[in-house]
């Protein structure tokens, strides 16, 4: 096996390959068609439909030629093979008719026909008739849930899904339970599926049985067109097909990238779409005039606008923020800033849930993942810091499960909340997320005797009379031993108040046992943006801005400004401190919402409302987590009087009658920052900053504090319009508060009860839950559902009244 | 030559009575003409004339929005919209036929997989807008129910054939 070249025939064709490899792959290589089912590139081989038999020259003198399964063959030299001879053909057609014996003939109402495997093969291979009379079954519909329909009759026991869940998704969830004609595809138990790319099954699903839920009976798939667009939802960037009907999403499927999603695609990113349509949609610009909303044509909204704005901007003590969705594109950040800009303004800021500013200019020129994604299944150990990775960016997860299991990377995770990763974790810390720093630190000392060096200074005071926990050790050791170590800093890290402790400390970890370090970012395009300039230290392309620091986004919301425009949030929902954010806005005198939807909350603060395309109705480019620059098009024109984004920047730019405005296409726009941009190798560890540990690191009290992180279905205004998601297992914590059995006694809370959490002026109605995955004194409650709309910030003080 | 055979053709009139003698077998054979409306020619019960939607005796409409139909027609006439109905089955918010676009070849009517599109053997029809020309969903229902009888004889007689 492995790099033996050995050379095979098939239908007399020679084909030069290396030896083990499974007949099929190379038949799919060179082009030869071999009906299949259950065979699938990325699972197991599991030759169990028996479709792909092909005729094999005998190895002796004498014998007859076998009839071998493709799939389960592996070559060796000399083997010959035929795939269109009479015998293999037989043997087709007879598994062909097996099959069918039990399909039932409703080929017109499923909504696999015509992109249905069977149905192709069976035009191939199956018989005008059928010799069977008796009676055929019918197996009872499962419920997977609020995403995957099923018609478990059509099921021909591929058993794709199975090993779906198995080795992709991790989640042993569906299994295949009796034998003969009593096989049955099902849920072990009663519930729906609750892995974030189990939709994937309808891809794989080689039949009808496993369909959309949300798509079903809605189109068929011929009539579809298909526009390539790339994932909005999280910093992978996946690779999608968005396919359309008279104008409107249908569905949305996996494109293939090796380098990102392979051919997978998160459950978020394919149901999204789902909000394109939701009630919500904002129709036409709207203004409010004494109080009234009013709706106006574009010219109108545009031309108060800019009016208004002009006249605050000629006095130059006003000031103008923006605050901007992570998910926004490269080309609708740059034309902000530079609107903000010309104002002669830097406000203006995409990072709406970090918390900690302090070392802001030590950021990189771009949040990076320090690996590349499919890069990730060579690393021998990861250390998560305070990230749901499978939730937030299943891509990576994924990955990262495949590492666990085909490289036996270790795992090791410090966070505030015992996730359940679809992977083994060997050294988990969780702790109150005040003491993540303290942690950190501890691990720190670990390796600096592993390396009999002696702590920087600053750190030195800090770690002396601290002890090595069992776990820090063993943590120290892993990352010291692998050859290729990465730290990874979660999306929940930026919004703890010692984050620049933190990515200190990691960096340090990160340096001490020669790993290297990446962040995770929320939001689809937070490196573009990075790079688009909409940061209040740094200008388009990462030049420094040293001289005139604009606010940063905490800044922004907590001192009321004159004017704000805030393109694609919903500051209730999407700020770490919706309670503040909702104050300042109101007391501002003009706001601005570009936004695709509207809600009550919003039309309260707001002044102007405009309403702006979602990712699929407008062209433009994300840079994901590797740097890599994905433009697309608008798969469908935008909903109503909604235009894109970057058109409305760019009008406004030319009303401002600001410079260099005079962009004729999304392209240009890209060229534009793409023309000073030169990519670079950057590091992500950081110089060992001392003053940073000049206060120790900080006090624990033992108050409760409220800890929290944003589900995967709640991260942006269009996945929290998709109702589907919104029905899932997930999305079940959203209107729960969370606690260990122990603070619950000291609390007097029990679960199931209805209890009334406050912080400072607001206060929400949540059900207790008792989770164990909870630490001590540590209360958890979700951001960005709609119960918290009235807290302030998470990692901070709450009080619980029954 | 040719000229002198071209002259005395001219001069006795030859391609006039050649001419007049056809009309004159026909003056005097049995006529075919038919007195529209009050005659009317007979009909194949293959006639393809105005779509109708039928529907079960249980009055269940059969339409499954399967689509071949929209998909086979040459003139993309047809129109359907689909979506799952409360009791979980395949069924159509919209079927529009485009009589103006129609070429009426029959082939909807040949890929029904639940002989629900059919074509009548109604070809007295006018529209005065093109909306009246435009065959939906309602209409089209309404015509089966009219015809169902002439419809189901019609299929029967023609099912040996298939």
């Amino acid at each position: 096996m492995g790099d033996k070249k050995v050379t095979i025939e098939v239908n007399g064709q020679e084909i030069e390959t290396q030896a083990g490899r499974m007949l099929i792959e190379i038949a799919d290589e060179v082009g030869i068609p071999v009906p299949r089912f259950c065979y699938h590139k990325k699972l197991s081989v599991a030759a169990n439909c028996r479709m792909c038999l092909v005729e094999m020259q005998a190895m002796r003198e004498g014998m007859e030629n076998p009839v071998v399964p493709a799939c389960a063959t592996p070559i060796g030299d000399g083997m010959k093979f035929y795939t269109k001879s009479p015998k293999a053909i037989a043997a087709q057609k007879g598994v062909m008719e097996f099959l069918l014996i039990n399909h039932p003939l409703d080929c017109p109402i499923c909504d696999q026909g015509g992109e249905c495997e069977l149905q192709d093969i069976a035009i191939g291979y199956g018989e005008g008739y059928s010799q069977y009379t008796e009676a055929k079954r019918v197996v009872k519909n499962k419920d997977l849930g609020p995403l995957i329909a099923t018609d478990m009759t059509r099921c021909i026991h591929c058993t794709r899904c199975v090993r779906f869940g198995e080795e992709i998704a991790g989640t042993r969830e569906l299994g295949m339970i009796g034998r003969g004609e009593h096989t049955e595809i099902t849920t072990y138990l009663e519930h729906s599926i609750s892995s974030e790319m189990s939709a994937n099954v309808i891809d794989l699903c080689p039949v009808g049985a496993l369909t959309s839920k949300p798509f079903r009976y809605s189109a068929r798939s011929w009539e579809l067109n298909n526009v390539d667009a790339i994932a909005a939802h999280d910093c992978v960037g996946s690779n999608i097909i968005v396919q359309t009907l008279h104008n409107k999403v249908k569905r949305v499927l996996p494109r293939e990238n090796e380098a990102l999603n392979e051919v997978w695609l998160s459950d978020r990113d394919r149901f999204s779409y789902l909000s394109q349509t939701h009630t919500e949609r904002l129709e036409t610009p709207m203004i409010k005039k004494g109080g009234e909303w009013q709706c106006c044509d574009w010219n109108t909204a545009l031309t108060t606008l800019v009016a208004e704005l002009d006249i605050l901007v000629k006095d130059k003590k006003n000031t103008i923020g923006a605050l901007l969705s992570p998910s926004s594109t490269l080309e609708e950040g740059y034309l902000l800033q530079k609107i903000v800009r010309g104002m002669g303004q830097h406000n203006i800021d995409f990072r709406i849930r970090q918390q900690d500013f302090s070392q802001q200019t030590l950021d990189p020129l771009y949040p990076h993942l320090g690996v590349n994604i499919d890069d990730i299944s060579t690393l021998d150990a990861v250390m998560l810091i305070g990230s749901n990775i499978h939730k937030d960016q299943p891509i990576i997860g994924h990955r990262l499960r495949q590492a666990v299991l085909k490289n036996d990377t270790k795992v090791m995770a410090v966070s505030h909340r015992q996730y359940s990763f679809h992977f083994p974790v060997t050294e988990n810390i969780i702790v109150h997320p005040q003491r993540i720093a303290l942690q950190l630190a501890g691990i720190a000392k670990a390796l600096l005797t592993l390396n009999n060096a002696s702590a920087p200074t600053g750190l030195k005071e800090v770690i002396d009379d601290m002890l090595i926990t069992d776990i820090q050790q063993k943590m120290a050791e892993k990352l010291q031993a692998a050859k290729r170590g990465h730290l990874i800093l979660g999306n929940m890290i930026y919004g703890l108040e010692d984050y620049a402790q933190i990515r200190m400390l990691a960096s340090l970890i990160a340096s001490l046992s020669e790993c290297n370090i990446g962040y995770l970012t929320e939001g689809a395009n937070a490196a573009g943006l990075a790079i688009a300039g909409c940061l209040p230290h740094r200008k388009e392309v990462g030049k420094e801005n040293n001289q005139d620091v604009g606010l940063h986004a905490q800044e922004m919301l907590s001192k009321t400004l004159d004017a704000y425009i805030l393109l694609g949030i919903e500051p209730e929902l999407d700020t770490l401190n919706p309670q503040q954010a909702i104050n300042t806005l109101t007391a501002s005198s003009m706001v601005v919402v570009m936004n695709a939807f509207v809600t009550d909350t919003m039309k309260q603060y707001a002044n102007i409302l405009l309403p702006i395309s979602t990712p699929l109705e407008t062209s433009g480019t994300f840079v994901n987590t590797n740097g890599m620059w994905q433009s697309f098009t608008g798969a469908v024109s935008p909903y109503k009087e909604a235009r894109p984004a970057w058109k409305v920047l760019r009008v406004l730019g030319n009303l401002f009658e600001l410079d260099d405005f005079d962009y004729r296409s999304s392209e240009e726009v890209k060229e534009s920052i793409a023309s000073k941009y030169t990519a670079e190798k950057f590091d992500n560890r950081i110089i060992w900053q001392e003053h940073l540990f000049e206060n120790r690191i900080n006090n624990v009290n033992n108050e409760p504090i409220r800890i929290s992180d944003v589900p995967g279905y709640a991260i942006d205004a269009m996945v929290r319009r998709a109702d589907a998601l919104q029905d899932s297992l997930d999305m079940q914590i959203a209107d729960k508060v969370l606690m260990n059995e122990k603070l619950a006694q000291v609390l007097q809370c029990h679960a199931d009860n209805i209890v009334e959490v406050e912080q400072l002026e607001g206060s929400g109605k949540f059900i207790v839950a008792i989770d164990e995955s909870i630490p001590d004194d540590c209360i958890y409650i979700p951001s960005a559902v709609a119960a918290t709309t009235n807290l302030a910030a998470p990692f901070s003080t709450v009080s619980i009244k029954e | 030559m040719g000229g002198m055979t071209r002259f005395f053709k001219s001069l006795f009139l030859v391609e006039l009575l050649k001419g007049m003698r056809l009309t004159g077998r026909y003056l005097f054979s049995k006529k075919i003409t038919v007195q529209y409306p009050e005659e009317k020619t007979p009909q194949s019960h293959r006639f393809r004339g105005k779509h109708a939607l039928r529907r079960y005796a249980n009055g269940e409409e059969r339409c499954i929005a399967c689509k071949l139909c929209e998909a086979v027609c040459p003139a993309l006439a047809i129109t359907i919209e689909s979506e799952q109905r409360d009791d979980g089955s395949r069924r159509t918010t919209r079927y529009d036929i485009d009589l103006s676009k129609c070429i009426f070849c029959g082939f909807c009517e040949e890929s029904c997989p639940v002989d629900s599109i059919v074509e009548t053997r109604e070809y007295e029809y006018h529209g005065e807008t093109r909306e009246d020309l435009l065959m939906t969903k309602e209409k089209l229902l309404a015509m089966g129910d009219k015809y169902e009888e002439e419809i189901a004889a019609d299929r029967a007689k023609d099912a040996i054939y298939r």
